[in-house]
């Protein structure tokens, strides 16, 4: 699959969000965007993400013939859609395909926040579910890299409802005998994290991110009461709700170890 | 779309159909201080109720009810989000916004009634779980995953009333259900009204509006067909007479339950996956 990365013109120096250090375009790649003075991870594009995953050549989309769906007619909803396929080359807010990562057959699932928000409508629940159900029909570990605000709201209901959906495929996928490994990236939030996001074999969430149940505008407009550090991988990395807190850098060494955990003896 | 918002025919005609037509003050009705809540309910209509309370993991949390009682003799478990009415109740309940311990304390009573073939009567009432730190110091996120993950799983006949506020994830925590039912004047989405005017519209007068396009009204969800039929409430809403709106919720849960009662446990779970996973395909 042809990267969209390769018809933008590179910007030559990029700033770190978290320390204003302006830094080197070209080698920010090879350091997995993530900067080299703060130790800062970069939010990735899904093709960013691939790039640096999966075994080079290996992925093939699956299910990015679906349609974009407006169940409501919410106003200037389908507009945005539209809006969002172009400037992202997605078909929806996820982009999921079969693969392999350290030689292992692979399902996954990579979100991307630049599709409104990463968030989670009927498109996004059906391909995690889709995603899940040709896991198991072909003997496939699942790997679900998160990035979302939540619940896509102009979907209302149908939005909720891709809640239990998904919660309920990753279960059938379990029943099957078959590992899925949830990886958290900065941000996951609200219906994603309290549906397939958490339920992962093993959770694990890249430092920094950030994550929590209510989403970050929900908090703001219903100015709740939540200190900035509850809400990220940090505070649930010692709480116990994560396995793992890593650093990029060492994210598909640990995927390799655990896929070859899983994987042992079963051809 | 404004005629859409009458009642369907899923359900019998309704004394109070013809009262309120707009969606917003839907919402004021199932936000309604007198509104009947869970307790109120099972008080009429459950017989010997014995409520059970922990999840064995923390502690017990008031705005969760989980108990066992009869349902005309039938053996059933009941589980709920619960309010309160005064101040002092109200902050004891959390205002209806249950936190993980709840979750998992309904969770465990679910799986009892499972083990012992009851069917399982969930009634939602939640502006939403609680969101505040306590809660995620202990998995909010996780506890509600999970409850969805395993209602799958339950091999006896699950019914589900949204009977108020049918708040997010906090409802659909415990609302993986054979049948899905609405109140007539209750609202069930993705988020509340204000916080969608205040995100999209950066403005939170514009509530009303929000109401209106999220479609989050009982006959809104019937009509996409996310719900299996609305109750209907006597004249003016449930809050004028709890008696009549008790028999009216215990008439469409005997209905649902003589529907469900004689399908095998695996069947059941079948049917009940089959359900959320062909809901709102487009056609
Ligand atoms: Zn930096």
């Amino acid at each position: 699959m042809a990267s969209p990365n390769d018809d933008i013109p590179p910007d030559l120096w990029e700033e770190c969000k978290s320390c204003h250090q302006l830094l080197y375009a070209k080698e920010l790649a090879s350091e997995l965007w993530v900067c080299s003075k703060c130790g800062h991870h970069m939010r990735l594009s899904v093709w960013q993400r691939l790039e640096i995953t999966v075994d080079p050549g290996t992925f093939t989309e699956t299910e990015g013939d679906l349609p974009l769906v407006d169940p409501l007619g919410f106003p200037d909803y389908m507009p945005k859609l539209v809006q969002a396929r172009a400037k992202t080359h997605m078909n929806e807010a996820v982009l999921t395909g079969t693969a392999r990562l350290h030689g292992h057959r692979i399902g996954l699932a990579l979100m991307d926040l630049a599709f409104i928000g990463g968030s989670m409508g009927w498109v996004v629940g059906e391909k995690i579910t889709r995603l899940m159900e040709r896991c198991i029909a072909e003997r496939r570990p699942a790997i679900v890299f998160c990035a979302s605000g939540g619940a896509r709201m102009q979907e209302s209901l149908v939005a909720l409802m891709q809640m239990p959906k998904t919660a309920g495929a990753v279960g059938r996928l379990g029943r099957a005998g078959l590992p899925y490994i949830s990886v958290l990236t900065d941000p996951t939030y609200g219906g994603v994290t309290a549906s397939y996001a958490f339920l992962g074999d093993v959770i694990i969430a890249e430092k920094g991110a950030a994550m929590g149940f209510a989403g970050p505008r929900v908090v703001e407009v219903t100015k709740m009461n939540l200190r900035p550090e509850v809400q990220t991988a940090e505070f649930q990395y010692r709480h116990g709700m994560i396995d793992l807190l890593v650093e990029r850098a060492h994210l598909r060494e640990l995927l390799a170890d655990l896929l070859d955990w899983f994987q042992a003896g079963k051809g | 779309m404004p005629e859409a918002r009458e009642p369907q025919d899923t359900g019998p005609p309704s004394p109070g159909a013809h009262l309120i037509h707009d969606p917003w003050e839907t919402v004021q009705m199932a936000r309604h201080p007198r509104r009947p809540y869970t307790l109120d309910y099972v008080n009429r209509i459950v017989e010997r109720f014995t409520e059970l309370q922990g999840d064995r993991r923390y502690g017990d949390d008031g705005a969760m009810i989980a108990g066992l009682g009869f349902l005309e003799e039938q053996p059933i478990a009941v589980i709920g989000q619960q309010k309160g009415r005064t101040a002092a109740e109200r902050r004891e309940r959390n205002f209806g916004m249950a936190r993980p311990e709840g979750y998992r304390k309904a969770m465990r009573v679910m799986q009892l009634a499972a083990r012992f073939g009851r069917p399982i009567i969930t009634l939602i009432d939640t502006p939403g779980a609680d969101c505040l730190e306590d809660s995620e110091s202990r998995g909010i996120s996780e506890a509600i995953a999970a409850n969805q993950r395993e209602m799958f799983g339950l091999p006896v006949p699950v019914i589900s009333v949204v009977i108020g506020e049918g708040g997010s994830g906090g409802a659909i925590g415990i609302g993986v259900a054979d049948r899905i039912y609405m109140q007539e004047y209750t609202y069930y989405g993705v988020i509340m009204p204000e916080a969608c005017a205040a995100i999209l519209w950066r403005d939170s007068s514009q509530s009303q509006r929000a109401a209106q396009v999220m479609q989050i009204t009982a006959s809104d969800a019937a009509r996409l067909g996310l719900i299996d039929g609305i109750i209907p409430e006597p004249p003016g809403g449930a809050h004028k007479d709890y008696e009549q709106a008790a028999l009216l919720l215990k008439e469409q849960l005997l209905k649902a339950l003589a529907e469900l009662k004689d399908i095998p446990g695996e069947r059941l779970m079948e049917m009940r996956w089959e359900k959320f996973r062909k809901m709102a395909a487009p056609s």
